[in-house]
Parts: C-alpha cells; structure tokens; sequence
C-alpha cells in the first residue's frame, strides 16, 4: 500500500485529502504516478495532465519525475507552494 | 537552530531577546517579520488562511536553516510560521540570524526567507468580498531564491 496525500488547492479539486491504495505493478515511479492518476477522468485528469504545475515529495523529500515509489512510502501532491 | 510551526501569535522582541540569551560573540540580529496585506490583487483580503503538511514543513524549514548555517557564519536562527486563520496585520512569519557582523546576519536573513517563500510546504488562501481563492504563486519569488 502507498499513502497518497493531496495537499491546498488540489485537495479542494480533487474532494479527497488523503487515501491509501495498491499500485500496480508498473507504477514505479512519481511520472506514472502522475499518469495513472489521470486515468481517473475528470478533476484527476485536469490536474495531472502534462505541462500542470503539481509538486510531488515521497516521505517528505521533494521528488522528481524519475522518483521511486515503493510499498509503505507517503506521496503528497501538491501546487506550488506560497507561504511567507 | 529553531524551527516553530504554531497558530499562536509570537512577541518579536521576547523572541529576539531569547535568541540572543546565552550566546557570546553575537554583533548583529537581522529580522524579518511577514504581515498580512489588507489587499492583494485588487481585492479586499477579509481572512488569509494558511495551510502545511505537518512533518515535512518542519523538515524543509530545518534543511534551509542548515544551509544557510553553511554559506554563512552564524550565531543562532530562528523562524516561526504561524498557520491557521489569519486576519490583515497579523503577523505571519518571523526569521531572526544572529552573526557577529551584519553582513553575515542581513545576507542570511533574506536567503531564509527567500527559499522558504518557493520550498516550504506551505499554502495560502485568502477570503474576499468575493469569496475564497488559493493564492497563485509568483514568478518573481523563484527568481529572487534563483539569485542565491
């Protein structure tokens, strides 16, 4: 199982702060993440398509496209961040 | 090194006493205190709601504050970031760097809050005459961490 946080704006888009699913195999990384995640249609599909600025960290740790997902891991996406 | 993610209000200046308590060889506190705006974008701000994601804040905070203890020679920093509901002229957010020079204090101070204004996980969303909208972020705070 894999953690999956939405965080702000995509949290109120999305209607859904967290839930916790089993990735397919292929799934193995943020970039397929991103991809399989926009299969979902809809609100998924418009906020992860190519080119929409979301931001990833795996355990905490900012992640790029190429980023490793493994079992027990905590993924939050999130929009460009604004605080200060 | 402090880091403090809080929704209660803090005293500048018991904070910067506090900072400074102890610490020989400090010659200079730069300070940085973030206030919220009554407008933004043409718009009356009537609440600016502030949002993180506990664990990782913390921890970003804490990596810029280590980096800037790196480039710089540094006494002590500090930097609290309030979350929650807040009201114009609230404060938002305190960086103090105490250096035994200014240069060093001044320098550090802008780095801290230019990194934590594009890398700390943190959202705001402010309610209008209009209603709620989560604030876009800037070009020109990436290019202000940019020059660092």
């Amino acid at each position: 199982m894999v953690r999956l946080v939405y965080l702000a704006r995509l949290r109120d888009s999305l209607g859904t702060g967290t839930e916790s699913v089993d990735l397919p195999g292929e799934v193995g990384t943020v970039a397929a993440l991103l991809e399989w995640l926009s299969r979902r249609g809809g609100a998924w599909k418009r906020e992860f398509a190519p080119g929409r600025a979301v931001r990833i960290a795996v355990n905490h740790d900012v992640a790029g496209p190429e980023t490793q997902i493994r079992p027990g891991d905590e993924v939050a996406l999130f929009p460009p961040v604004t605080g200060g | 090194m402090t880091v403090r993610v809080q929704r209660e209000d803090f005293d500048v200046g018991r904070e910067i006493a506090k900072l400074r308590a102890g610490t020989a060889g400090v010659g200079a506190v730069a300070s940085f205190v973030g206030i919220v705006r009554d407008s933004n974008e043409a718009a009356e701000i009537r609440t600016l709601t502030l949002e993180h994601y506990p664990g990782m804040t913390e921890k970003a905070l804490g990596d810029i504050v280590a980096e800037a203890a790196r480039r710089w020679k540094l006494c002590d920093t500090l930097v609290i970031h309030r979350v929650g509901e807040l009201r114009p002229s609230d404060q938002i957010v305190l960086v103090a760097v105490t250096s035994a020079h200014r240069g060093e204090a001044f320098a550090a101070c802008q780095f801290i809050m230019d990194y934590l204004k594009t890398r700390a996980p943190f959202w705001k969303k402010e309610l209008t005459p209009t209603g709620e909208r989560w604030v876009e972020a800037r070009t020109s705070d990436d290019e202000a961490a940019a020059r660092w």
